[in-house]
């Protein structure tokens, strides 16, 4: 279904100016207000922001999975170059499980309780394949051995509250797996684990996704964990993408005062005994947001300026800041004086 | 550094000794009658904390770290005097509080010691005013005389960074990061001086969470607060801490000054999760993740209770329980094999 005179590796998803937006009785929240971004086969893809920046929102977008009062009103997303935004549900049904797979944060909701691992396992792969019961088991198994579960045939045979969480997060990356996805969406799965879980889920993860040629969109608000794992970054603020380019790029040229904020905010050892460079405020409400740039109000540079929308610039392949105001070659906050 | 030398020498705030919580699970009756009848059922019992000694100084900031399971916020409940210790004595700057016969505190002692839970959602009350929430314990404990009292608690919230003017709202009026500080202005309200902070900022945003710990440093410096610190976030621990201890299944496994701990760790336990602490530093890593999971409280293993995940473990871990060593830097561990690099003149 792809048209084959593409110069360069296609992307395996392509999304364009989304706007998700969600229509509540007291005014219109702007969840995701013109975002774009591109990931190529293989590649990790780390989206960042706080809570109510739209990052997850962006992810069930990509997945049809918007409901009600909310919408994709504006915007393309292409996967595979096919058009997918406000495709059938027909469709979605189809490319969900299959071709591009979410795993979730909380294991314990994603897994259905009622039911043994391989009963969910099974009708998965035979929702979208058609092979026999014992072919599916067999996958299934595989599977589970792969993402690290010791003894997966007799672990099958659990039901999801049988397993730590740990193990259940592993068994939903499993599940996610299943049928060779193109695409999975992971919208911080490993933010209720314990440190030595997380690297052991992250570790398979990194792992699969090299292995295959997978393409993953890792969603999650700790900077340091997708530091260790991506390969690009977007910085999201308020339904916007602020600053983007590769891990490298956003961690040590970071040019948005957002990015900036949010990096001196991360304690280290670097950090002990001394004050954090905290960003003053909070994340802004997303009903009825004003025009103009939705962190002029924390930020130290802010000027008349930043009342207007601020149109993204462009510093080379992949690397892009929405600001009136970028610091540029490293300048920090002590130049702000902000360093209290 | 804050120098712990000086502080070690005068007599510890708060000083846990042997400190152990059992929580045991009783017998349905369908158990209990299975047992008269000869079968053999026992009743499971989970040593949530076991044998803690720790002492804790004027001024100084210990974090408590361990993954989900390992005692932590047990020990710090116990502490607080939420759950009684099922042995063991806590002493409070020199007077023994609780001990196993009894944990009735006096009420001043009690009041001097205050906690801050992980979930400001929950922590507080929805149906109060902010003002009714701080002002309840120094109204009811007459701390301050009833005509001073609506100035006092709008002193403590501006200390909390919070603006008086808000004193008549509700707490779902407030974010995530403020209903924290109205968390802190309670426990200040009250003059407490030893505050345990659960997990205090695991739920708040990451701009927001530096904010509070902001916030925490300059109470530090201002009341010469002291805090036992809980949290399973190591980046923040080595932030805010003077001293560090590790729990693993309910035991101390190691205890250090800050620096010391996260440069020279001794237990195998602390280096992997040290090695497994997500950083900015840390490009485009390969995990090499501990083996295994934690094994179930209800059947902890013999011996070393670390020794299944352990990659230097012996024979010896698999039966005899290392006791803690002390190093003379004050370095703590309980480990048969240690890893790091010790004083020629142990």
């Amino acid at each position: 279904m792809t048209p084959a005179s593409q110069k360069a590796v296609e992307p395996t998803i392509e999304i364009e100016n989304l706007k998700t937006y969600f229509f509540t009785r007291s005014g219109v929240v702007k969840s995701v207000d013109g975002v774009s971004y591109s990931v190529a086969p293989g590649e990790i893809l780390g989206i960042v922001g706080e809570s109510g920046s739209g990052k997850t929102v962006t992810g069930m977008s990509i997945m049809g999975l918007v409901e009600k009062p909310g919408r994709i009103v504006e915007g393309s997303i292409r996967f595979k170059g096919e058009e997918i935004a406000n495709a059938s549900e027909r469709r979605l049904r189809q490319l969900r499980g299959g071709a591009i797979s979410m795993v979730f944060q909380d294991a314990t909701t994603a897994l259905n309780p009622v039911l043994r691992v391989d009963t969910q396992m099974v009708e998965t792969l035979r929702a979208h394949k058609k092979i026999s019961r014992r072919e599916a088991l067999k996958t299934a198994e595989e599977m589970l051995a792969r993402v690290g579960i010791p003894t997966p045939e007799k672990r099958l045979k659990s039901y999801p509250h049988e397993f730590s969480g740990g193990m259940r997060q592993r068994v939903s990356i499993a599940m996610a797996l299943l049928n060779d996805p193109d695409l999975i969406i992971a919208d911080e799965p490993t933010t209720a684990l314990d440190v030595t879980v997380q690297a052991q889920v992250l570790l398979e993860t990194q792992k699969l996704c090299r292995e295959k040629g997978t393409s993953l969109i890792w969603v999650t608000h700790d900077l340091t964990v997708v530091a260790g794992l991506a390969d690009k970054v977007c910085v999201m603020y308020a339904g916007r993408i602020v600053e983007s380019g590769s891990v490298d790029d956003i961690l040590d040229n970071p040019q948005h005062p957002y990015t900036i904020g949010l990096i001196g905010s991360i304690p280290s050892s670097n950090t002990r005994g001394r004050k954090l460079q905290q960003i003053e405020g909070t994340t802004p409400s997303l009903l009825n947001i004003k025009p103009g740039c939705a962190f002029r109000e924390r930020c130290w540079r802010a000027t008349s300026a930043c009342q207007e929308e601020p149109p993204e610039s462009s510093f080379g392949p992949g690397r892009t800041v929405r600001c009136f105001h970028p610091c540029l070659d490293g300048e920090q906050y002590e130049s702000a004086g902000l360093n209290a | 550094m804050r120098s712990p030398e000086t502080a070690l020498a005068a007599h510890p705030l708060v000083r846990l000794k042997n400190v152990s919580k059992k929580f045991t699970r009783e017998l349905d009756l369908a158990a209990r009658l299975a047992q008269k009848l000869g079968v053999d059922i026992n009743e499971e019992t989970v040593h949530a904390v076991n044998g803690i000694n720790l002492d804790i100084h004027k001024g100084e900031v210990v974090g408590l770290v361990g993954e989900s399971g390992c005692g932590k916020s047990t020990l710090g409940r116990v502490v607080s005097g939420l759950l009684p210790a099922s042995t063991g004595e806590i002493e409070f700057d020199g007077e023994t509080i609780d001990s196993a016969a009894s944990c009735k505190r006096p009420k001043d002692l009690a009041l001097r010691i205050q906690m801050i839970f992980q979930d400001p959602y929950a922590s507080l009350n929805p149906r109060m005013r902010v003002g009714e929430i701080i002002s309840e314990a120094p109204r009811v404990h007459r701390i301050v005389p009833p005509k001073e009292l609506s100035a006092y608690v709008d002193r403590v919230m501006e200390q909390c960074g919070l603006d008086p003017a808000y004193k008549s709202r509700y707490p779902h009026q407030f974010s995530g990061g403020q209903r924290q500080r109205i968390a802190i202005a309670r426990t200040l309200a009250v003059k407490a001086d030893f505050i345990v902070c659960d997990e205090i900022v695991s739920a708040l945003d990451v701009s927001i969470q530096a904010q509070i710990l902001n916030l925490l440093l300059d109470l530090k410096q201002e009341l010469d607060l002291t805090t036992l610190f809980i949290s399973h976030d190591l980046g923040v621990v080595e932030h805010v801490s003077d001293r560090v201890a590790i729990m693993y299944l309910g035991r101390m496994v190691e205890f250090a000054p800050t620096e010391m701990l996260f440069s020279n760790p001794q237990h195998p336990y602390t280096r992997s999760l040290l090695e497994e602490v997500p950083s900015l530093d840390k490009r485009n890593m390969s995990y090499s993740a501990i083996e295994g999971e934690i094994p179930s409280p209800f059947d902890p293993p013999p011996g070393c209770q670390f020794h299944p995940r352990c990659p230097f473990a012996t024979a010896e871990c698999r039966t005899v329980a290392p006791e803690l060593q002390v190093l003379e830097s004050g370095h703590t561990f309980a480990c048969h094999h240690p890893q790091g690099e010790i004083a020629e003149s142990q």
